[in-house]
């Protein structure tokens, strides 16, 4: 405390000491301002959804204060979670969404492991191509896909046109090249003195895979399969194409058909319907957070 | 345990020949270390012989088999990797016994193994740890631990020390020396350092631009190294060169360095020279610590002269004298109380019994 005080009683010099630290200070208030700007911006679709799927028809309707509810109700969620339809539809993307996940994994992880590690022709052109099918956007796909999936009915008669399971063969052009990049980057980042070791140890390819790669990459791989699971529950338009009766469509589709009459809004159920869908994916984020950041960042500066 | 044979080994990367057809013998529960700049090609050897790389002409023999198509895990050899390669996920144990349960062998000798090389590497309390819980020196024990649980016929060693800080790298050459004594399995041992080298080593083969320059104990290298390549590399300070010639005078055979200095060889020496043509450009090969202070009583063969010094370095036990003949920089190692001061005037000894010579064109030791 003394050397404190005699340094103020000091004359006056013009060095800035702690400036360091004031420009972090600084920094510190603009990251707080913009993430609470941002916090708003995004926090706010959320919260209006919660208010108005605990109104009711009449209430929504009425001029009263859109942000507020004066006679909260769950109708909207008994009459959802009791509806046979939501719950099919529900279902559908469930079984949809696993299913593609796993398919995801199963085909993505071995093909980075392959375009990482095994230094084979091409190895270097064909992982720039697997990153760059990705970039070709679904609007231009699913015209082709549709007439190839009729092909393939017309010449030998199996139906995948308007099944759900069509969407198990249609999801994974999305996500397999993407996982597969994620993964080339995360798997790139592990030594190569790994590898050797584990070949010198008496490990085949596979096990070196899976007792080594899997196990140490495991971060990229839960933000991969976070990926693959986000992106199979939210996608619209292909189901939207691919399937069209009631009991074949899966929730983002099945919501704003059933629940959207011509002009007529049933906004209380689409929003508690929009809610609940949002539930899946924000349980698996809440748990998986601190593995999906490391994988994300991990693969970005390494990869 | 193996003794190991390379016969006319090449590596080739597509026009670069980076191992040029090396032929060595390693006998059985010998301690071989290959030794060299980087980029001579000694890294490339070991991971042919480890079978991490494919060889582009030649045989490699392990235990008198013939290897080269032979992939790494039926090699029976084991590998310690500069950076430890230990798996980041598993434990002390995990990792020690990896290669074991691989081959599915009993749960009991796994563990009877395990608790062995630990034992000999004094990592008993480390076995449950994760390698991120430790320091560099206990990671590169677990390394060696790997490699000694699996029993095999050769252990590689590929540069194991480099990560390591001084201190800590003299140590672990002990350890490492230790471990030889009591395992007696065959090893080949990679390094840059000269010192580890001539430490470790029963025998020390020289590498240079993917040729062996020579093979032999770390006494013989340093004694009668056989090219200025290998009396150069081995040994700090390095050995001195000074461009010479011989000459006949009055019945004996000089040297002479310069203008001024010109010394008679030795009896032994003047044979040994006798033959060679006086108009050949030569060097003089000549080891610091053959270049001392001079004294009242100095034996034959050692010859003094005068010469001004540039820069002194006190090292404790001895000091270093830089100083030029001729514009070449030469260095020398007196003793601390002989009064070598910076710029200096100092008689020095030039001890001519442990002289070497050599052909400067070829670089061959005469």
């Amino acid at each position: 405390m003394s050397t404190i005080a005699i340094d103020k009683a000091g004359p006056r010099r013009k060095v800035k000491y702690g400036s360091m630290s004031r420009d972090r200070a600084w920094a510190l208030r603009w990251s707080y301002f913009f993430l609470v700007v941002f916090v708003i911006f995004s926090l706010t679709p959320p919260i209006y959804m919660l208010i108005t799927s605990l109104k009711s028809s009449a209430e929504i309707s009425a001029a009263t204060n859109p942000w507020w509810v004066f006679h909260p109700t769950l109708s909207n969620y008994v009459e959802l979670l009791t509806s046979n339809q939501f719950l099919r539809f529900f279902w559908n993307s469930a079984m949809v969404s696993i299913v593609v996940v796993i398919v995801t994994m199963l085909i993505s992880v071995p093909a980075a492991f392959a375009l990482a590690r095994m230094k084979f022709w091409g190895s270097a052109t064909l992982a720039t191509g697997v990153f760059l099918t990705y970039l070709i956007p679904d609007s231009l796909l699913f015209i082709p896909l549709f007439k190839m999936f009729a092909l393939i009915q017309d010449l030998t008669g199996i139906t995948l046109l308007n099944r759900w399971y069509v969407l198990l063969f249609v999801y994974p052009t999305l996500t397999v090249p993407f996982c597969t990049w994620i993964m080339i980057g995360y798997f790139a980042s592990i030594p190569k003195e790994l590898d050797e070791a584990a070949i010198i140890d008496g490990a085949s390819w596979l096990q070196t895979l899976t007792r080594i790669f899997i196990p140490v990459a495991l971060p990229g791989l839960i933000a991969a399969t976070i990926f693959a699971f986000t992106v199979s529950w939210a996608q619209f338009l292909y189901p939207l194409v691919f399937t069209t009766s009631i009991d074949q469509l899966v929730l983002p589709v099945g919501i704003t058909t059933t629940l959207i009459k011509g002009d007529v809004f049933n906004w209380g159920q689409i929003m508690t319907g929009a809610l609940l869908g949002a539930a899946p994916p924000l349980i698996i984020y809440a748990f998986l957070m601190d593995y999906y950041i490391a994988g994300l960042t991990a693969g970005a500066t390494k990869g | 345990m193996a003794d190991v044979s390379l016969r006319k080994v090449v590596k080739r990367y597509d026009d670069v020949e980076a191992v040029r057809g090396i032929d060595l013998e390693i006998a059985d529960h010998e301690f071989i270390v290959l030794v060299g700049p980087s980029g001579c090609g000694k890294s490339t050897t070991l991971r042919m012989i480890a079978g991490l790389e494919d060889i582009s002409d030649g045989d490699i023999l392990i235990g008198g088999d013939v290897v080269n198509d032979v992939p790494p895990k039926d090699r029976d050899i084991a590998m310690v990797f500069q950076n430890y390669a230990l798996y980041p996920h598993m434990t002390v144990a995990e990792n020690m016994s990896f290669g074991l349960r691989l081959k599915h062998y009993p749960k009991a000798e796994i563990k009877e193994r395990v608790t062995e090389a630990a034992r000999l590497l004094d990592i008993t309390d480390l076995i449950d740890r994760k390698p991120k819980q430790l320091s560099g020196g206990q990671r590169q024990r677990v390394a060696m631990g790997r490699a000694i649980v699996r029993n095999p016929k050769v252990f590689l060693f590929d540069e194991p020390l480099s990560n390591l800080d001084a201190k800590l790298r003299v140590q672990m050459r002990i350890e490492i020396k230790k471990v030889h004594q009591k395992v007696r399995t065959t090893t080949v041992y990679v390094t840059h350092d000269q010192v580890e080298a001539m430490t470790l080593a029963d025998r020390v083969v020289v590498m240079n631009k993917g040729c062996i320059e020579q093979i032999g104990t770390p006494n013989e290298l340093y004694h009668k190294p056989a090219t200025r390549f290998v009396a150069g590399f081995i040994g700090s300070p390095a050995m001195n060169f000074v461009p010479c010639r011989l000459e006949d005078v009055g019945g004996s055979l000089q040297i002479r360095l310069t203008d001024r200095i010109a010394f008679t060889l030795p009896p032994a020496r003047a044979a040994r020279y006798n033959a060679l043509p006086r108009t050949d450009k030569l060097l003089l090969g000549i080891r610091p610590e053959h270049l001392t202070e001079s004294h009242a009583h100095l034996e034959p063969g050692v010859e003094t002269f005068d010469t001004v010094l540039d820069v002194t370095e006190p090292m404790g036990m001895e000091t270093l004298v830089y100083f030029g003949l001729n514009g070449t920089p030469i260095c020398g190692r007196v003793n601390p109380n002989a009064g070598a001061k910076d710029g200096s005037p100092m008689r020095l000894a030039m001890d001519l019994n442990n002289m070497h010579l050599l052909n400067e064109a070829t670089g061959v030791v005469l």
